[in-house]
């Protein structure tokens, strides 16, 4: 059941070790971006007069290195051109002949995606950042139970964010339009997820917003139980609330793959 | 009107050993090997002629095109052609000559086949009395009268090859490359752009210059053959030619095991006892050990 | 230039045969620069100030920075998009035809969904206008027209500088990303806020700081020296190693072929 997606998980791994130049090069660019984000804040926290916000200089630190080690963990803008294609030119009609569900063979596929291109990248984005002087060092969490939480919540944000992919696919069986759905989507996703800033900086009313919707527990929620900023005990209610909200992102998606094949069908692919 | 005299060219090819062992190693080294692409090529080809050039897979076919369209600078050697050093005076050389690369599109996808015309005649810089009696002499030829408000991406390979021809042809050139041009055609298709093919050459005395996989195309178009395989030009000569030296008398043995085994499915070529062109190219690959 | 505007129709006609994608793609353009400007509007309601810089100050130089990158985007999208052009062969098509190859690449592709950036830029930049008080000259409308065109001349040359590396290798581009996007997110905020040397490789060596920061600084008064209206024209400087570059990539990519 698992070896096939094991397999696609290493064809993967190998493919993408092969180029070098672009692993180097992408590890680079983040690293760039990160001190780019982070020298921003910088200036905004350099204001004495303000209001102590809710998220220290160290923690919005630590918070953009996260962001950037696990990129391929948590935009949304990563794209399968393959996926995208076989919905678009109508040819999903063959995919229909395999034993095997779509959803759970497309699941199966961008999380592969999304680990194998995180895995070789994380790695040495941490491990530097760990060194860097102050104040654009990445601080270790606060203690142990904190690190297991991050690892679990990253893990099921993961999921999440696959799921959420889904929907995009899903989608494109109506807008048609590859590049506009994926477009749509991670504008307000990434936004509402706390890409752009931390969720604790933004207004009162806004985070209300947020917290109603399912994308901050793929971001913002696993990096603030990493700093701290999140107590072990809301940590752990939130892991609950991140499995409710995974099952029934899983469950919405089925059930719209199913109307849209349907239709599919219907007209003949 | 071309003259090849002692073309070179070796290029730098990296290796890349599979599995994900090697894969780690190159992210560090980098090993490359030495592919000596073309090897001394020479061959003259006149006015009017239409000439077939054939060779297996990385024998060296599109190095030579590309040098000769101007896009590839050679190592060594000399190349003439309408007086031009194709590499040297692109600009002005591109204008007598037309490329039709069989697996890439010159045309743009989205709009009528008329727009991507049009737009090469402002490429080309067409003076418009001119562009408009070629327009129509292609159009009737190649009967394209249905096609010219389709946009591209909706016509049949076929229809397309005979489009791509056309586009190639507006700027009536006097040296037009063909890099197989009937792949992937079906057999009405190949017959209709052979027959073109052979129109423009006897009408408009367009020299032209052909590589393809499908012998055929060289039967019915190609009086002269240039072979090539490993970089080395192997065989300069007409089909005759190559037949006589292959189909009667040497490997007599081989030959006929050969004809033996190919008569079972094909039916071509054999009535007389001689060998199809495909045979013999078959054979002259083992010969040369290609 | 008149084929540059043939090959514009040309594609203008192409894009529109997909229209409801090409609305749905201009909206998101436009939504993007938005929600960064909207994290921006968030993080000044709560911090107040930015290192000395106002929030319309700030939104001056976003708007600039905004409109020149969807300019760039959307005309020199060709040299963005090059390396797809080395790696499917299609370059060589464009060496057999008897034009330049800048011009022809150029001519290669139009991103007219950048419209949506550059119609958020425009508002932004209208927005900060009308909250800020400028005293008007020539001299500082000239300033800020030069920003604009030499942001976009300084954007093109780094697609073009970009597109050239394609020609040795077509791995590893993405580095390409920190000069254009990261020219982008970086210069959309004054360049003081930035360490030290950032600021001296993005004003002496891609001269960001001159298209932007510096005339900046004199439109909102805070230099009197009119010499600071002028120095967009630096920009112009950079376009000459990135074009020669470009030509020996072109003389490189005829000798090897790959």
């Amino acid at each position: 059941m698992i070896k096939p997606y094991y397999a696609v998980l290493r064809l993967r791994l190998s493919n993408g070790l092969q180029y070098r130049a672009a692993a180097y090069a992408g590890i680079g660019t983040q690293f760039f971006f990160g001190f780019i984000f982070i020298m921003v804040f910088e200036a905004f926290y350099a204001q004495t007069s303000a209001a102590a916000p809710q998220m220290s200089l160290s923690e919005v630190v630590a918070y953009c290195w996260l962001k950037q080690a696990f990129l391929a963990f948590i935009v949304l803008w990563l794209r399968d051109n393959e996926l995208f294609q076989l919905i678009t030119s109508g040819n999903i009609a063959y995919e229909l002949c395999r034993p095997s569900g779509i959803y759970g063979l497309w699941y199966a596929k961008l999380l592969a995606q999304r680990l194998s291109s995180a895995l070789l990248r994380c790695l040495p984005i941490l491990l530097v950042s760990f060194f860097l002087p102050q104040p654009y060092r990445l601080e270790l969490p606060p203690d142990f139970a904190a690190f297991l939480l991050f690892v679990c919540s990253l893990i099921i944000g993961l999921f999440l964010i696959v799921a959420i992919s889904m929907l995009i696919y899903i989608s494109v069986f109506i807008t048609m339009s590859p590049a506009g759905s994926l477009l749509m989507f991670s504008v307000f996703g990434e936004f509402f997820a706390g890409m752009i800033i931390p969720v604790p900086l933004m207004p009162d009313w806004m985070q209300r917003i947020v917290y109603a919707l399912p994308f901050h527990w793929t971001v913002d929620f696993p990096f603030r139980v990493y700093t701290g900023n999140i107590s072990t005990l809301d940590a752990r209610a939130g892991l609950l609330f991140q499995l409710l909200w995974l099952a029934a992102l899983i469950f919405i998606g089925k059930i719209a793959m199913n109307k849209a094949l349907r239709r599919v069908v219907v007209q003949g692919g | 009107m071309i003259e090849v005299n002692g073309i070179s060219k070796s290029f730098l090819v990296s290796k890349r050993p599979p599995g994900l062992a090697h894969a780690v190693k190159s992210l560090f080294r980098r090993e490359y090997t030495v592919v000596e692409a073309l090897q001394n090529i020479s061959f003259t080809i006149g006015s009017g002629e239409i000439v077939g050039y054939i060779g297996p897979n990385g024998a060296g076919k599109s190095t030579t095109i590309k040098t000769m369209s101007g896009i590839l600078v050679p190592d060594s050697g000399t190349c003439s052609i309408m007086g031009y050093t194709p590499w040297k005076d692109r600009v002005s050389y591109v204008k007598n000559i037309g490329v039709v690369f069989g697996q890439r599109s010159q045309l743009w996808w989205d709009v009528p086949v008329l727009d991507s015309f049009e737009l090469l005649r402002d490429i080309y810089r067409i003076p418009p009395l001119e562009y408009r009696s070629t327009l129509a002499l292609l159009v009737e030829t190649l009967d394209l009268q249905a096609l010219l408000h389709t946009p591209v991406r909706q016509l049949s390979l076929g229809q397309r090859m005979r489009c791509e021809i056309a586009a190639s042809l507006l700027h009536s050139p006097s040296l037009l490359f063909l890099d197989e041009p009937t792949i992937g055609l079906d057999a009405v298709s190949k017959i209709a752009v052979r027959q073109f093919i052979k129109t423009i050459n006897e009408e408009k005395g367009v020299t032209v210059i052909l590589t393809t996989h499908d012998m055929n195309d060289i039967e019915a178009l190609a009086s002269r053959l240039l072979l090539i395989g490993k970089g080395k030009l192997l065989y300069d000569g007409t089909v005759q030619g190559l037949r006589s030296r292959y189909g009667s008398k040497s490997g007599a043995a081989e030959a006929s095991q050969l004809q033996q085994a190919s008569a079972s499915t094909s039916e071509q070529g054999h009535s007389t006892g001689s060998l199809s062109i495909e045979d013999i190219v078959v054979q002259m690959y083992k010969e040369y050990a290609l | 230039m008149t084929l540059y505007f043939k090959y514009m129709l040309l594609l203008f006609k192409a894009q529109m045969e997909y229209r409801a994608s090409f609305l749905l793609l201009v909206l998101g353009q436009c939504l993007t620069p938005f929600t960064v400007f909207t994290g921006l509007y968030f993080m000044f309601e709560r911090f107040g100030d930015m290192k000395g810089w106002s929030f319309y100050e700030v939104l001056l130089c976003f708007a600039v920075t905004h409109m020149a990158f969807s300019i760039t985007e959307c005309f020199a999208r060709g040299f963005d998009m090059f390396s797809s052009l080395v790696v499917s062969g299609d370059f060589d098509r464009l060496l057999v035809r008897p034009r330049g190859t800048i011009i022809q690449v150029l001519g290669s592709k139009f991103e007219f969904s950048r419209v949506g950036r550059l119609l958020l830029g425009a508002g932004v930049l209208i927005w900060a206008i009308m909250n800020l008080d400028i005293a008007w000259s020539p001299l500082k409308i000239t300033a800020l027209v030069l920003m604009e065109a030499s942001g976009v001349i300084i954007f093109a040359s780094i697609f073009i500088l970009c597109a050239s590396f394609s020609f040795w290798t077509v791995q590893g581009l993405e580095i390409a990303n920190i000069l254009t996007d990261g020219g982008r997110e970086m210069t959309q905020y004054p360049l003081s806020i930035y360490h030290r040397r950032i600021q001296q490789f993005f004003t002496f060596i891609i001269p960001f700081g001159c298209a932007n920061y510096l005339p900046l600084q004199y439109i909102l008064g805070r230099e009197e020296n009119p010499i600071y209206a002028f120095l967009p024209l630096a920009g112009l400087l950079f376009l000459v190693p990135c074009l020669l570059i470009w030509q020996i990539g072109v003389r490189r990519y005829r000798s090897t072929g790959s």
